[in-house]
């Protein structure tokens, strides 16, 4: 076990991935010799060679075109984008090819591939570098979208994402890359996709969150026990698919859903969490459903950020509304 | 904003002029009349199936479709040249070439009329299937070069895509990639001087498309699409090259559109009559049937066997296609991962096996 933040989570994940399988390979822009910008591949082209670990030209239409065609003929490409911001000219790779390979041609090729990104705000980064569309990438048939929310989760999830089968785009919340650290083991065991993680057990209220947003969340969660409110934290780890079961049982136990997510509300991943729980567990609601998100406007510049982000405030806002509700 | 038309007075890089006449000496494979049968062929096998298509698109049979007429040449001479190691990365008008590598006229009638199967070829098992979106098959030429590369397959990756892709920057992002890393990637421009109803010259002011290789450190080549001789012999030597490790090459086949865009488009409302009629003293067929008539004895009894083969073979793999009853509609969920996510298992209970 070795002390670890997520940043060197991710790294290490990099290297027992690429330590274990031949066919893994890195690149991206500047993940070579300067070892990323944030710096998760680190040591790993003096490790691996050139050959394993890439800078590739700027250009994320090739970064992710280049994933889909080496992952079609046998390799599992591990492709970062340097930030989430930037990831849109590679998003028409994603859902005209990664996302429906395997079921065009019905199985013969697919792409188990992995595309990274740093995403999200609170580290005053300039424009451009601090949205989360997670949802966006969500809604496309055939993509996985995973976002860890700790070193230890960040090691685990990215050694099944890239141990997957399919293709995971998988989203790294740049603010959570040095904030705190925790022991990992460093043993190539791989955490389950597609399950949530209950991160606090509790049961008056369900708090659905992911990526950043857990601090906050877990945050509310501490204070809330100190006026003896029990809140139960479900991180979802995979947004897609999701684990509905879990958070299912989690409302049909408390009663009470807020689901807090860093993204703009409209359209936002918690609308889809709202939406089913609408559907399957109506008649265990005590109280309406409340999301805590993002406003719906433009990621503000550095000097507003705060503002916009999600607080631990809101986060209590919303759950004495359902806890008050009658 | 008019700009003249480039004119030229031989096409560049012919071995056969269109009436069949021997511009320069041959290369040593088009020496072989078995070759040359075997190409012909080939571009008559394309053409049946291609008229075929169609009519069953214009009886509702089939989806809509992009016929490849008067640019056989160009699919047929670059599949021709390509080893089975090869990987081969189709714009969705390279059904000669397809039918090459081993795809079944089945398999293409399954795809055109819209039914995921003929994507899963039973020959050709790493080639990729047709790319819909415009040019976006070319960084996955890189990858697929790259991943031939690092499993240390002797093998080249070869796109073929539309003077309109050349528009695009995944066009240009890749070759520029392929330079940059030096893959074994050959990048093959059909240019049939019509991106639906936009000219080429409209597309570009550059003076060819192969100088598009030019800014990304690129031999870039234009050779006559209607001579499947020069695009063969083209093509063999860019594999060669990057199968020696000297990396990528941009050929461009300089051909023509004869037919529509697709079945859904009517080229009458934005070209003339005219200028396809001209077109058609120039198309790929006729001039090679020429040459074989002149130099290797090709008779009216061969061309009409040979007519007939392809006639029977494409109407057998028509009506098998036509008797294949679509999957059942859980195929649609069933295929997208490996195994279903549980996430998806409600909905694929919903659709059921039937």
């Amino acid at each position: 076990m070795a002390e670890m933040t997520m940043i060197e989570a991710v790294r290490a994940a990099l290297a027992f991935a690429l330590e274990e399988d031949p066919d893994v390979i890195i690149f991206g822009e500047d993940v070579g010799i300067d070892g990323g910008v944030f710096r998760a591949t680190e040591g790993l082209v003096q490790r691996f060679g050139p050959s394993r670990v890439r800078d590739t030209p700027l250009s994320e239409t090739v970064i992710a075109g280049l994933a889909v065609g080496a992952s079609a003929q046998g390799l599992r490409p591990v492709a970062e984008i340097q930030f989430m911001g930037f990831i849109y000219p590679a998003v028409d790779q994603l859902v005209c090819h990664a996302a429906r390979m395997r079921n065009r041609t019905r199985g013969r090729l697919s792409c188990p591939m992995v595309l990274r990104a740093p995403f999200g705000g609170g580290i005053k980064a300039p424009e451009h570098h601090s949205e989360s569309t997670e949802a966006m990438l969500a809604h496309v048939p055939g993509l996985r979208v995973v976002i860890p929310s700790s070193p230890a989760r960040a090691y685990g999830l990215l050694l099944a994402a890239v141990r997957d089968p399919d293709p995971v785009i998988f989203l790294e919340p740049k603010r959570l890359y040095r904030a705190t650290s925790e022991e990992v083991a460093d043993n190539g065991e791989a955490l389950p996709l597609d399950s949530a993680f209950v991160l606090r057990e509790g049961a008056d209220v369900t708090l659905v969150t992911w990526g950043a947003m857990v601090v906050e969340t877990l945050e509310a969660a501490r204070q809330l026990a100190e006026v003896e409110v029990s809140a139960e934290v479900i991180d979802l780890g995979t947004v897609k698919p999701y684990d509905r079961a879990a958070v299912r049982t989690s409302v049909e136990k408390t009663g009470r859903c807020v689901i807090v997510h860093e993204a703009p509300l409209t359209g936002g991943f918690g609308a889809e969490v709202a939406a089913d729980l609408a559907e399957t567990c109506l008649t265990s609601l005590l109280a309406p459903i409340r999301r805590v998100a993002g406003y719906d406007t433009v990621m503000p510049y550095l000097r507003l950020e705060d503002r916009y982000m999600p607080s631990t405030d809101r986060i209590l806002d919303a759950v004495h509304y359902v806890l008050e509700f009658e | 904003m008019a700009r003249t038309r480039q004119t030229r007075t031989t096409d560049p890089g012919a071995y056969l002029d269109a009436e069949g006449t021997l511009l320069r000496e041959l290369p040593d494979f088009a020496k072989s009349r078995d070759t040359l049968v075997a190409l012909y062929s080939a571009m008559v096998r394309c053409r049946t199936f291609d008229s075929k298509a169609v009519a069953l698109q214009r009886t509702g049979r089939l989806g809509t479709y992009a016929s490849s007429l008067g640019q056989e040449a160009v699919g047929v001479g670059v599949a021709s040249a390509m080893a089975p190691t090869d990987v081969f990365l189709p714009s969705f008008r390279e059904h000669g070439a397809q039918l090459i590598r081993g795809v079944t006229l089945e398999e293409l009638f399954l795809f055109w009329g819209g039914d995921e199967r003929g994507n899963d070829f039973s020959l050709p098992k790493r080639d990729f299937p047709v790319c819909i979106p415009v040019g976006t098959h070319f960084p996955h030429a890189a990858g697929a070069a790259l991943a031939l590369v690092h499993k240390g397959v002797p093998g080249v990756a070869v796109a073929v895509g539309g003077d309109g892709a050349t528009s695009k920057g995944d066009f240009y992002e890749a070759l520029n990639l392929v330079g940059a890393w030096n893959l074994p990637a050959v990048f093959v421009l059909n240019n049939n001087q019509w991106s639906i109803s936009v000219r080429r010259q409209d597309q570009t002011a550059a003076q060819t498309l192969a100088q598009k290789a030019v800014a990304c450190g690129l031999p870039g080549e234009q050779v006559d699409g209607n001579d499947v001789i020069a695009v063969r012999e083209a093509t063999e030597r860019a594999l060669e090259r990057a199968r020696s490790g000297q990396g990528g090459t941009l050929i461009e086949c300089v051909t023509y559109r004869l037919g529509d865009h697709t079945t859904a488009d009517d080229a009458s409302r934005y070209r003339d009559d005219d200028e396809v009629s001209a077109q058609w003293k120039k198309e790929p067929l006729v001039r090679l049937r020429r040459h074989l008539t002149q130099v290797h004895g090709w008779s009216k009894a061969d061309e009409e066997a040979l007519l007939r083969t392809c006639r029977e073979e494409v109407d057998q793999a028509a009506e098998n296609y036509l008797a294949t009853p679509p999957e059942p509609a859980g195929e649609m969920l069933a295929n997208l991962f490996e195994s279903l996510p549980r996430d998806l298992a409600r909905q694929a209970e919903e659709l059921g096996d039937g």
